[in-house]
This record gives C-alpha cells, structure tokens and sequence, in this order.
C-alpha cells in the first residue's frame, strides 16, 4: 500500500492508546488484504490458466499454449454472437427501464394519497433474487395455461421457447424488475429541481414541453446517467435470470462463461473469456465511479 | 414534494391518480399471482382461466415442509382422526406424510433456507463488521492515494460473480471448501465488504467530527471516542448496510449455483431446480418462492428511507 504517514504526529489522541496512525492501518488493511486473497490472488491464479489448455475435470497438468485461448476465442464467431445477443439484452432491457422507470417517476412526482406506500411497494421488485423472479416469470410466461397469455389474449404463444421471443420475454422481465431502480433515481432528482425555476417558467407563461425539456431534463440529466451506466454494466454481466429462464435460447456471455467453464470444463479457455469479459466490465465501472464522483460534488 | 407545477399537470390529477393506481396493479400482478398460487388447491392452479376467488388452504405449505408418499388405499376413519390438523389435508390427497419412528421426515426446503440464512447472517456480520471500521479508517484519516484505495475496493464488488467463480472452484476444490457454509461465507463477505465500506463511509461523513474532538479533550482515547461515540451515533447506519448485505448474500445465485450442491446448497439454487424433475407441484413451489420472497419484502419496507442511498454505494443522500 503506497499510503501511510499524512496524519498529525502530534494529535492530541496520538499520545493516548493506539495512535491515529495505527487506528487507522488497522481499521483499513484488514478489509484491504481480505480483498486482496479473496479476490484479486483468484482473478491472478485465473489469469495463469488463461494462458494454458487446463481442464478441471481432467486429472492432467496445465499445458502453456501462450496466447492461443485469447486468438481462438477473439476469432471465434460463436463467441461474438454470444456478445452481441447480451448487448441486445442489454438495449432492449436497459433502454425499457429507462423508459418505464423515468415514465413511472413522472407519474409518481406529484401529491396522492398513499404516495410513500405505493413508491415501496413498486421498489419491491428490485430487491428481490433474479433467480426466483426467473423462476416465477417462468410460470408466468406458460405457454398453455401461464397467466400472461390469457390476459393478452394471444393462445399459446411461445415465449421462451425460441431465442428470439426468449431474448424479448427474459428483458420484459428485467425492465419488470429494474424499471423501479431508475424511478427511483429520477424520482430523487426531480424532487431536488428547485421549486423556484418552475414558479418562473410559470410566470414567463412557458408551456409544459418547453419547461420539461429546459428545466426539469436538464437538471436531472446525471442522475439519469447513473442509473443508464449502472444498469448497463449490471447488464452485460447478468446471467441469473436468463439462466433459470432460458438457458438455451438466451445465450448471454456470461452463461456462455457457466457453460465453458462448469458444463465443459474448458478451464483454461474460460479464464481467458473471463478476462475479456473482465476488462469491459472494469471500463464501464471505470466511467461509473467517475460520474458517481462527479454527481456528489455537486 | 412540492410536485403540481403547472395548470397542465394539475388538470391531469385524476387521471394520474388513476394510473398510478393502474401502474401499482401491473407491477404488482406477477408477486400476487405467486402468492395466491400458494394458496391454491392443486387442482385449480394450472386453471385456464385463471381462478381468482377460491378458498385458500395450507396444504401447499405443509407439502413444502414434509416428505409424502401416495396412500396405496384410503386410510381408516380412526386415523384420519387421530392424524393432526395439517396431515389431515396430506390425506384428503391421497398422500401420507413419511415418518422414521414419531419423527416427521421434513424435506430439503428448510434445510435449504436454512443454510441461506446461516450464510447470509454470518456473511453480514463478517462485512458489516469489517466495513464499519474501514469506513471510519477513510472517513476519519487522510490518506495519500485514497480514492484509488477506494475505487479499488468499489471494483471488487463489480467483479462479475461468474468471473470470480472460476478460481474460487479451482481453489476451494483444492481446500476442500465446496459445498461448505464456510466457503459461501467467505466469497459473501468479500462481496459485500466493499459494499458495507462504501455505505458505511457516507454515515460516517455525516456524524460531525467535533463529537470526537470533543470526546478527546475530555480524555477519551481515539478508539474509546470511536467505540462510545461513532459506533452509537453511526446505529442506523449500520442497522441499514446490515439488511443491505442480508439481502444480497440471500438472493445470491451464481455463487451458490457453482459451489454448493447439497450439504450447504442455499434457496436461490435449489428453487429453481425443482422444476427440472418429474411432474412438479406449481402450488408448493409458489409456496417456497413465497416464504423465501417474505423475508427480502420485510426488509424493503424497514429500508425505505434508505434505498437511494443503498443502491447508488451512498453517492446520493435524501
């Protein structure tokens, strides 16, 4: 740790128990050395059988193939097409969230009887296990006796049977769950735009377009950034869902991962997919983190 | 909240009131849907359409609990008497409860929840514990390279679980971790810690650091001003991460899915895998889905002064 030696050597408190120095190094390095071995050693431990053709289930040692995973993975057309069906899971679920959950704080920013109760209760399913809620969708989205079908009227639709209904009914379930987050956010910013600014776009006899997209978009513009990158980056990564839903017909990168790894045992092949699947995620929180900064200066 | 803004939205008023009403039904549908599943006699469950109005009954519940066997001929009246209450509603379906002894044989689901909640309740006292006082570390001292320390720690929780996974089966296999309560502990501690820190840190902010001062020239010493005056004014804090991380380590999926299998196999994967074998009894699946579902919606309500805070790592306060 590259840190230590800023504090005043000569606190008050330093000359009484532990000093300020110790308190500190022993309050933050447990946490830091925990993480460490639990998990950067096993993100460095993958990073070695990245580069070999090791088998879990093979009692054999690792053999060094270089960069052989990385080429054959980077040129495997399988493989972008596992990416390219999580990034249309990730526009179709994100941008519906985005939708939903900004429409629903529009709805919900103004006075009604039961408002705190009903903003919970819409909360609910966001804290709730994307496995279950896979599971649960899954009886809903029974083809010949589910309730979805029957309330749309639509016989005996198909919804998880073929990728491309798949894809659409496991991201109806995600904005389902997810929706509630952004209208959250959006509902804290709209109830931090001052009350002033609209009393003067009232008096200036602006009309509601005008002052919605002058006022109220703007000023609740970064909240709405924070849930758009987080969602994407919860996103990309998201594999419960899809998983107990579909696993066969949305084949998102990381159940491309699962499967590689736990249902192949292609070890070494799929550390090197976690890695690159590693380094998009880390970039996205990257831009996260900053913004996250930057909205708490304000 | 200051909210009606404009003669538009004002004249809007019922109407909305009507939506959010609508809006509050849709979303709510699919979480009644399983709940009155669970109510339901297992005969109308799979109804098309839809029952709505029936007489609710256990029965689902104390399937979800038991382990049963087909009755091959109707018991005789002087057992049905003798049987209590909730075995009674096993007969009237043709089923028995199985016994070693007086002993009734439960099934896998309280094990399983269970386990979830033996994992989920270390794992939150472990990160809970340990974020608090790293929080008060980076609240309380400056330090060069913080935020660095900070966003490293922040990155650790971003770590998509099955990423992680791959390693942590290769090394718990070495270590003989899979499939303890042990192992899920510890990849739940670490995925919480940085979690807990970083909430933690937003409450401690908040406490005015003049209390500790205050404490220390009246003789307290730096950890005794820590323990008698942060650790008391920091207690909502705390209560908050700590249903935080709860929930968290109880939904968890991948990580169970990956390590465990029986001995320390917690809900999330197990519910699911009913599914996959023989004919499965939708009324007693919506039954565990419900009992494991409670849990998560109690604490939503307890934390609704705090779910801003919690899912933006404390950036955002209210």
């Amino acid at each position: 740790m590259a840190v230590l030696a800023t504090l005043d050597p000569n606190s008050r408190a330093a000359s009484r128990g532990w000093s300020d120095l110790t308190i500190r190094n022993a309050f933050i390095l447990p946490t830091i050395i925990f993480l460490i071995v639990f998990n950067i050693f096993p993100l460095v431990y993958s990073l070695g059988f990245s580069f070999t053709n090791y088998r879990a289930s093979v009692n054999r040692p690792a053999e060094f193939v270089g960069l052989q995973n990385y080429r054959e993975l980077l040129s495997n057309p399988d493989i972008w097409n596992n990416f390219t069906i999580t990034a249309q899971y990730v526009i179709l679920s994100v941008g519906g969230q985005m939708i939903v959950g900004f429409g629903l704080a529009l709805l919900l920013n103004r006075k009604f009887p039961f408002k705190g109760l009903v903003t919970t209760l819409l909360l609910l399913p966001m804290m709730l296990s994307p496995a279950v809620v896979g599971l649960f969708w899954k009886l809903l989205y029974d083809p010949s006796w589910g309730p979805i079908n029957y309330a749309l009227g639509i016989g005996k639709f198909e919804w998880l049977s073929n990728p491309t209904n798949a894809l659409i009914a496991t991201a109806l379930t995600d904005i389902w769950m997810w929706s509630p987050f952004v209208m959250l956010l959006a509902l804290a910013g709209l109830s931090a735009v001052p009350k002033h600014l609209y009393e003067a776009a009232a008096i200036d006899r602006a009309g509601t377009f005008y002052t919605f997209f002058r006022i109220t978009l703007p000023l609740i513009t970064p909240l709405l950034l924070i849930a758009l990158i987080f969602r994407t980056m919860e996103a990309f990564k998201t594999f419960d869902l899809p998983f107990v839903m579909s696993t066969a017909n949305v084949q998102t990168i990381a159940i491309r991962l699962y499967q590689m790894a736990f249902q192949s045992w292609d070890t070494g092949r799929a550390s090197a997919l976690a890695y690159i699947v590693l380094i998009v995620v880390l970039a996205i929180t990257n831009i996260y983190v900053k913004y996250l900064n930057k909205v708490k200066e304000r | 909240m200051p909210a009606v803004t404009s003669r538009a939205q004002r004249a809007a008023h019922p109407i909305a009131i009507v939506a959010i009403a609508a809006a509050t039904l849709i979303f709510l549908a699919p979480i009644l849907w399983i709940a009155s599943t669970a109510f339901k006699p297992r005969a109308i469950a799979t109804s098309v359409p839809p029952t709505v109005v029936f007489t609710p009954e256990v029965t689902p519940f104390v399937k979800l609990f038991t382990k049963r066997v087909q009755l091959k001929e109707p018991p005789t009246p002087e057992a049905y008497e003798a049987a209590p209450w909730w075995e009674k509603t096993i007969l009237d379906g043709g089923e028995r409860v199985l016994r070693v002894g007086d002993d009734v044989q439960l099934s896998q689901y309280p094990n399983r929840f269970l386990n979830s909640l033996i994992v989920a309740v270390i794992s939150t006292v472990l990160a809970v514990g340990m974020g608090t006082f790293t929080a008060y570390g980076f609240s309380r001292f400056k330090m060069a390279g913080e935020a660095d320390l900070l966003f490293f720690i922040l990155s650790t929780r971003m770590l998509p679980p099955i990423v992680v996974a791959i390693p942590m089966f290769l090394m718990y296999r070495t270590f003989g971790l899979t499939d303890t309560h042990v192992g899920l502990i510890i990849l739940y501690t670490a995925f919480n810690l940085s979690f807990s820190v970083w909430l933690m840190k937003g409450f401690i902010d908040e406490i005015p650091k003049e209390y500790e001062e205050a404490a220390l020239v009246d003789g307290y010493s730096r950890l005794e001003a820590f323990f008698k005056i942060v650790l008391p004014e920091a207690a909502t804090g705390i209560a908050a991460t700590a249903v935080f991380c709860f929930i968290t380590a109880w939904n968890e999926y991948a990580f169970a899915l990956i390590l465990t299998n029986r001995r320390a196999q917690t809900a999330p994967p197990f519910i699911p895998s009913q599914i996959g074998s023989g004919l499965p009894e939708w009324t007693v699946i919506a039954a565990g889905t419900l009992l494991f579902l409670l849990p998560v919606a109690i604490f939503t309500f307890a934390l609704r002064n705090h779910l801003l805070r919690g899912v933006t790592f404390g950036a955002i306060r209210k």
